[in-house]
Parts: structure tokens; sequence; C-alpha cells
């Protein structure tokens, strides 16, 4: 496995230099712009004016404050789609680097350990939060803060969620999401891992021994394609793909890799397949490129990789010899009020050894019911304070993802997760505003 | 090409731009390499009794990541042979012969030494004198430099020992460290100067270190105040020559000093009356190179305005500039934010609601866009949006008096009582 590349970062950090110039440049706008945004509303104008001015524990702590993410959504945001792509500067000139500027600040956070939160006075509240992916971890600092003794329960071995399972190891390296994670179990907020909440706790305890449960579970698995020939050797699930890259453990692709899908994740699973040496790295989608749910920058960055993109293709069979992949075969599609449907009678096989879903992810339905709370096709129903139809147990991040509003970012469920806390805080009678 | 070549008191130089009496001046070898680059003139570092100097000499101080906005330093005049000057002013002057070389001179107040000083400068080729009456450290402790430069009657008095035995045109070199300039350039007329140029540095302490609370720059722990100079003393400057430009009493040609980095600013200085301008921290900033630009964008602003020589614009802006007294009540400009160009970092808004008239309203739309606009009937036109504004030409200022009055506030004090 090439290492090297996998760990190579997409983009370096600032040098002090380019900060210091790239700080300077700020207008430091009133009532900014990036401000409105960025979905955690960090005060940009600010963190950026003390890098300028050599006060690097205030920058980090500005931007910390706002987002307890901001280390990983530093380097994670799209960047051109939020702060940067609001920069005054924008339109005529170069916008600020702030992604990168925000990097340099927490970066130098890392490097110089230093307190900047503490635990409020105890409430004598408890608050059981299931998942510690960034929604989980942001409303545990958050209700950590204002006094509630926080237990964080997560399935995984380690907490993080995505950031340190699932977002590829060039753009967020794992050591950023443990440091992150790190940093909330400083307050005092315990962590236990290795608890599949519904499995080895049921809901009813948690309901029996805390005051509130925030589920901030994320979604599950990449759903099979339901095509014949998905357990033939060779079909692997993108996250688990990804997932397995980032810790260095072996990833058994082949030369010719079929990504079924045009996402984040499916660019991120391309992305990765060539860096873990893939000759031939394709991604198929059904529609066409301007449905692409990918991002520009994203798309630009798989193209220099070198990956291919084949569209209105809808997979149909995959075939194989001795149990292994050997071929994929598709349908043309027609986009039709705005679905697409495969033209009969129009066959193309390609010759491939891998095929990566990339799909999406399932829903966690079954651990909503436990929870008694009310979803709609494994989304649980949440009023505006982010409470599901139990009245203590509320929900963030992306298990109340619905496509169609925001998209699923590791910013939204940060800001998920300050909100869910200030609105418990609340219910608990606390004082956060 | 539009003609450059000056003569300022007699003293003629191919191009107005003469290096200031410094350390870029301090050798041959160094005015040779400004001679090759262009320069028209260089005064040479201060000629004197010998000195010691310290180290560190200099400390600079920036605006965000700019360099040397200003910088200071406690350095004295020079330190080498007055015979390795003299040669090397010699030679200088036979490599160049076109080129304008003036000896910078201080010495004690002694008639007797001065007119030694002079006579042994003036064995070699030189162009003219300046006399430092403005290094405002160290020297001055001593009793010259500045302390010669604040005291009128002091000036009055070296000056003319200097004019009894030159047979050169001497410039006295003014320091800004005092209230009026026009008191000293008088003295120096009194005294018989043939020019005057100005400023030397202003008194100054850049800072102090942080982590070991020096104060900077720091002479092994200690410091004294050195002198400032740089972009940031431009304002200072010009108005110093501004101020002399139109003194009834001076009315001799000024060199003009301070901050000069480009030619629009030699090209300002010579609009308010300086017939050479003098550049020292800009070269010490960037090398000799930068005449270059200050030659070729001098001359293409004098073509395409269609001008002959550049001696035609020296002093054009004087008669502009005067007492407070004199300007007009009854102009009124007003500020106009251009829509299409606002780029929306609302730094006027910020700047006229809580530092001028709270007079630009930030309005939404119905389609939620937010605009800009000036209550004009407020707005006193302070200029400070115009002047935060980052988008070249957004904000215009607008005059909306019809021109039909110029009452001044002179006017209204003579005007009878009613
Ligand atoms: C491949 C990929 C790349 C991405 N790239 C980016 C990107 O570049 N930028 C960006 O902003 N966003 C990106 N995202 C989206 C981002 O990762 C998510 O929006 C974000 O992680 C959501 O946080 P979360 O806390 O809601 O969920 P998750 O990060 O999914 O965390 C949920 C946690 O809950 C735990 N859990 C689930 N069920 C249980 C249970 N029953 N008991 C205990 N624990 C449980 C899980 O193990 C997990 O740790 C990417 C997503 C993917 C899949
Ligand atoms: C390091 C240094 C040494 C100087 N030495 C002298 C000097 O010996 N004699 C003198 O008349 N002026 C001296 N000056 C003042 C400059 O000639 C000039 O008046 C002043 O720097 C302002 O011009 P500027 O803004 O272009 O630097 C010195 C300035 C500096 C920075
Ligand atoms: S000119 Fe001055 S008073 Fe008028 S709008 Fe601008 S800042 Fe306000």
């Amino acid at each position: 496995m090439e290492e090297s590349l996998l760990g190579a970062p997409v983009a370096g950090p600032l040098s002090r230099m380019e900060a210091l110039i790239e700080a300077n440049r700020c207008l430091t706008c009133y009532d900014a712009p990036c401000i409105a945004a960025c979905p955690t509303g960090i005060d940009i104008p600010s963190f950026i004016k003390k890098i300028a001015t050599g006060n690097m524990l205030g920058s980090a702590r500005t931007i910390l404050s706002a987002n307890p993410l901001g280390a990983s959504c530093a380097r994670v945001c799209p960047t051109a789609e939020l702060c940067e792509g609001a920069c005054v500067y924008a339109a005529d000139a170069t916008p600020i680097r702030i992604g990168d500027l925000q990097r340099y600040a927490t970066d130098w956070l890392m490097a110089n350990d230093r307190e900047l939160f503490v635990a409020g006075p105890a409430t004598g509240k408890r608050v059981a939060i299931v998942g510690a992916g960034p929604a989980g971890l942001s409303a545990a600092r958050e209700l950590a803060r204002a006094g509630h003794a926080v237990t964080l329960f997560e399935r995984r071995a380690e907490p993080g969620g995505l950031n340190t399972y699932g977002i590829v190891p060039f753009r967020l390296p794992v050591d950023v999401a443990r440091w992150e994670a790190a940093q909330i179990a400083r307050l005092g907020v315990e962590i236990r891992t290795g608890v599949n909440v519904g499995d080895d706790i049921a809901a009813s305890d948690l309901l029996a021994q805390y005051d509130a449960v925030v589920l901030a579970v994320g979604m599950g698995a990449v759903p099979t394609l339901g095509i014949p020939g998905e357990d033939l050797r060779g079909v692997e699930d993108a996250l688990d793909v990804i997932e397995r890259a980032k810790f260095g453990r072996p990833v058994a692709l082949g030369q010719r890799v079929a990504v079924i899908g045009a996402g984040n994740t499916a660019i991120d699973a391309a992305t990765t397949s060539r860096r873990l040496g893939a000759e031939f790295v394709t991604m198929w989608y059904r529609r066409g490129p301007a449905e692409m749910t990918a991002y520009p920058f994203e798309i630009a960055f798989a193209r220099s990789e070198g990956v291919g993109f084949r569209f209105h293709r809808a997979p149909q069979r995959i075939d194989g010899v001795d149990g292994a992949v050997t071929s994929l075969t598709f349908a043309q599609t027609m986009v039709i009020e705005g679905k697409p449907i495969p033209v009969p009678g129009t066959h193309e096989t390609v010759e491939v050894d891998t095929v990566i879903r990339a799909i999406g992810q399932s829903k966690l339905s079954a651990l909503f019911a436990q929870f008694g709370v009310v979803h709609e096709r494994g989304i649980p129903v949440v009023d505006e304070h982010l409470r599901t139809s139990n009245a203590r147990v509320y929900a963030a991040g992306d298990c109340i993802f619905r496509s169609g509003m925001t998209d699923a970012m590791v910013v939204v469920a940060a800001q998920q997760g300050k909100d869910v806390a200030a609105h418990i805080d609340r219910a608990l009678g606390g004082v956060t505003a | 090409m539009a003609d450059l070549s000056i003569d300022l008191a007699g003293i003629r130089s191919p191009n107005p731009f003469w290096l200031a009496s410094a350390p870029p001046t301090n050798s041959g070898y160094q005015v040779m390499r400004a001679f090759k680059a262009g320069w028209g003139g260089a005064v040479w570092k201060t000629l004197g009794d010998p000195i010691v100097n310290v180290t560190s000499r200099f400390a600079g101080i920036g605006y965000g990541t700019g360099r040397m906005m200003g910088m200071n330093n406690i350095e004295l005049i020079t330190d080498r042979p007055l015979e390795d000057n003299l040669r090397e002013i010699a030679e200088c002057k036979a490599a160049y012969p076109d080129r304008a070389i003036i000896a910078s001179l201080m010495m004690e107040m002694s008639r007797e030494r001065w007119h030694d000083l002079v006579n042994a400068v003036q064995a070699v080729p030189i162009d003219g004198f300046e006399l430092n009456f403005g290094c405002p450290h160290g020297m001055s402790e001593r009793g010259m430099g500045s302390a010669v430069g604040q005291d009128p009657e002091l000036i009055e008095l070296c000056t003319r020992w200097v004019v009894e035995v030159s047979r050169v045109p001497v410039i006295v070199k003014l320091t800004p460290n005092i209230t009026d300039v026009r008191v000293a350039a008088r003295a120096a007329v009194r005294g018989g100067a043939h020019a005057i140029s100005m400023i030397n540095t202003i008194n100054s302490l850049i800072g102090v270190d942080l982590e070991s609370w020096n104060p900077v720059p720091n002479v092994d722990g200690r410091g004294a105040h050195g002198g400032y100079c740089g972009p940031a003393v431009k304002p200072i400057a010009l108005n110093m020559v501004a101020d002399c430009a139109r003194d009834a009493q001076v009315r001799i040609p000024i060199s003009g000093i301070g901050g000069i980095a480009t030619w629009k600013d030699a090209a300002e200085f010579m609009l308010m009356g300086s017939s050479t301008v003098q550049v020292c921290t800009s070269v010490m900033h960037h090398g000799f190179g930068i005449v270059e630009d200050m030659i070729d964008g001098l001359s293409n602003y004098l073509d395409e305005r269609g001008i002959g020589s550049v001696r035609e614009i020296v002093g054009k802006s004087v008669p502009k500039f005067g007492d407070w007294n004199d300007l007009s009540l009854d102009y009124r400009i007003v500020a106009s934010i251009d829509p299409l160009s606002c780029i929306g970092c609302n730094k006027c808004y910020i700047a006229c609601e809580d530092a001028a008239h709270q007079c630009i309203d930030r309005l939404t739309d119905p389609l939620g866009e937010t605009t800009l606009v000036v209550d004009s009937e407020h707005c006193v036109g302070c200029n400070l949006c115009q002047m935060v504004c980052p988008v070249e030409d957004c904000i215009t200022m607008v005059r909306v008096d019809d021109g039909s009055k110029a009452t001044t506030w002179r006017d209204r004090s003579l005007a009878p009582a009613t």
C-alpha cells in the first residue's frame, strides 16, 4: 500500500509568512458576510485579525468557542460554498483563504497545548449522548460548559464519527479527529467507546438514568445496489474502503475499479482507490454531470487524481468467475421528470475487478424505534428545538439530515450539536441564552 | 521626453532626484553605484569631527505586512576619515561631472573650526554645501545638529560663518523638531543661505520589545531617542515644505526631504515648492534601483500633460495652500456610493456610524439584498467613508452647493455685526 500517497495532504499548511500576508489582506468587514455564511457563525474577521496581531491563543479561542470542531472544519469544510464564497473579495479578487487560516490557528493550538474551556458549575443534571461524531461531541462540549454531567456512548472503538473513520486521510488525518475528541473529554465528559446503544445498553436504561438523551448517531452503512452479483468478492462498501485505508488496514482492490455514485462519498472512494494504486478508476452515475451532488472543487480534484466519469449509466448486474467480480453491466438511462429510467435494450458491459458502492448511507430506524421516537423513513421528526416526539429525547447531525436541506457537513453537525445543547440546557433549567 | 534637469540656487543636476545625506552616501563606492543607476545628485554623508557609532543603530515599523513604513536611527555622522571622503568625492565628480555632489557638514559652534572644515572640503570639486542642523540624536547632546537647528540665532550665526568662506551655494538643512519651521528657515535666510532643505529626522522611539521590555532599538539593553523617517513622515515633511514655500520671508529654493518613495511623492513635493527632492529610507529599503521608475514615472507624467520641463511644476500648488480661515464655508460635498462597485464590506457604514455622523443607512430590498445609501442631508462631507472604502472610485464625493458663494471664516469675522 502506498502509505505516502494516502497521507499526502491535498493542501499543505500555510507557512507563517503566508499566514501573515493572508491575515493582513483581510479587510475586517463590518457585519462580515463570511460570518453569516459559516453555519457555526465563527467571528472570522476577529480570528484573522488575531493572527495578524500575533494573538494565536485568542485566535484559536475565537474559532473553537463558536465551533468545537474548528480544527477538522478548517480542513474539510467546502469553504468555496461557505465562508470563502461569501468573502467580499470573491467577485473581483481572490477571497481570503479562511479555511487555511483557520487551520493555521488550530494547528497552533494543537502544537501548543492550552486549556481553552472549562466545565461549568455542576447542575446535577445528566445527559446521555448517543454517537461521538461531530454532532455528539459538539453537544457534549456545550452541555459540559453549562455544567451538566455528560456521557457519550459510542459504538466504535474511537470517538470522532466520520471524522475519524470516514473522511479521507489526505483531507483529515485521524490525529486531528482524535485531538478534537480529547479536548472535549478534557471537560470531564465521559466517552464510553465500544458501547452499541440498543444492543449493549437498552434505550429504556438510558431514559431511566439520564435527564435527557441526544441521538447523534449519524447514518449507517452504504445500502446495497439491489442487483444480482453483489455477494461476489470484489464488491465493496465505500465507507469500508476508506476506513481501512485510513487505518492502514489491507484493502484488496483490483486494477479496474467501478465506483457507483457521484456524491462526496463516491468521490472520496474513487480518489482513495487511485491513491491505493488502482490503475483505472471510473465513477458511474445514473444521471448527468449537472445532477452530481459532489462539489465542483471535489470533481476537479477527482479528475486531477485521474478518476474518470461516465454518466447516464445504471448498474444492472455484476458477473464473476470463481466467486470474484469480472464484469459489470449497465443500462443507459434517460432522466424523465428528474428520475433516471433505464432505457430497455441498451446494455453495456465493462470489465472490472472491483465494484464500490457509494450511493449514500442507510438510516438507523431500529434504534429510533427503541427510543419511541417517531421517524419518517428513518429520519427522526424533530421540532424547532431539535426535540423528538419523546420529550426527553433530542436528535442532531446527519441522523436528521434530509436531502434537499443543507448538505451533510461536519460544520452543520457541529452547529446542531451546539443548538441541541442550548435547547436541553434551557429545558433542564439552565441559563443558555 | 520632458526635461527633468533642475537648478537649485545654482546647483544643477540632470534630474531632481538626489540621495539624502545618510548611509547610502557613505562612500564613493555607493555614490558611484547610485549615479550609475541614474540619481541626479548626492548629498554626502555628513562630514565633521571623528565620532564613534554604537550598535545597533536602526529600527523599523511596519503596517500590516508592509515593512518599514517608518524607521528610526541613532547613527551619527560619518565615521570615516575626512581625507578618504574627500578623495572619493573627487573621484565621483570626475566620473560623473554632470551630477551634483553636495557636501553635508557639521561642526561645533566655533567660527574658526567651521571655516577650516569648509575650506578643507571645498578643496575638492563640490557643487554645494548642506549644513546639518537637523540630526536630533547624539550630536545634539554635544551642541550640534538639531541643537543648532532649534535656535534661530545659532542657525543664523553658523550659516553666516559658512557663507563667509564658501565658494559654492550653501543649503541649510532644517530640523522638524521645532514648533514653527518658518522661524528656522527665516534665520537661515538672514544668515545668507542660498537654499534650505527639510526635513531631517523626527525625535522618536520605535517601540518596546515585549519579551525583554527593552527599548527598540537598544544598545545592550538601553535605548535613546532616535530620528524618524520613511514614508510615514511624508505628510509632516510636505507640510513643512509648503509652509516655507509660502512664507514671504523665506523665498529661497527648497530641497524637499522626508518619506519620498515614488515619483508621485516627488511630484507632490515639487508642486508644493521643492526644486529637488532627497531620498534616504526608500533607498535603504529597496536599493538605488528605485530611481528608474522615479525618472520614468515623472517624465511620463509630464509628457502626458504636455509639460516640457519639470521646472514648470515647481511651486504650482503653493498658492492653493494656506490658512484654515481662508477656506470656503459654503463649499459642500456629500458622499455617493456606487451600488454596482460596492463589494459589501460595510467598512464605510461602520466608520460613519461609529466615528462620523451616522449618515450611511443599510437598506434591505425586498430580495434581501443590502445596499448602503448615504443620507445626503446629514452627510458632512468629511471623506471618511471614501478613505476606508477598499474599492477604487466606489465612493465619490459629489459637490452639492451651487458655487455661488464662498464665504470664509475671515470674511465672517470681518463682516459688521448685525
Ligand atoms: C466519505 C465521507 C466524506 C465526507 N466528507 C466531508 C467533508 O469533506 N466535509 C464535510 O463537512 N462533511 C463531510 N462528510 C459529512 C460528515 O462527515 C458528516 O456530516 C458528519 O460526520 C456528521 O456528523 P454526525 O455526528 O451527525 O454523524 P457521524 O459522524 O456519522 O457520527 C455518528 C456516530 O454515532 C455512532 N453511532 C451510531 N449508532 C450508534 C449506536 N447505536 N450506539 C453508539 N454509537 C452509535 C457512530 O459510530 C458514529 O461515531 C463526509 C461524509 C462521508 C461519508
Ligand atoms: C540611518 C540614517 C542616518 C542619517 N544620517 C544623516 C546624516 O548623517 N546627515 C543628515 O543630514 N541626515 C541624516 N539622515 C537623515 C536623512 O538624510 C533624511 O533627512 C531623513 O532620513 C528623511 O528622509 P527619508 O524619509 O527619505 O529617509 C540620516 C537618516 C538615516 C535613516
Ligand atoms: S462623508 Fe463623512 S459624514 Fe458623509 S457619509 Fe461619508 S463618513 Fe459619513
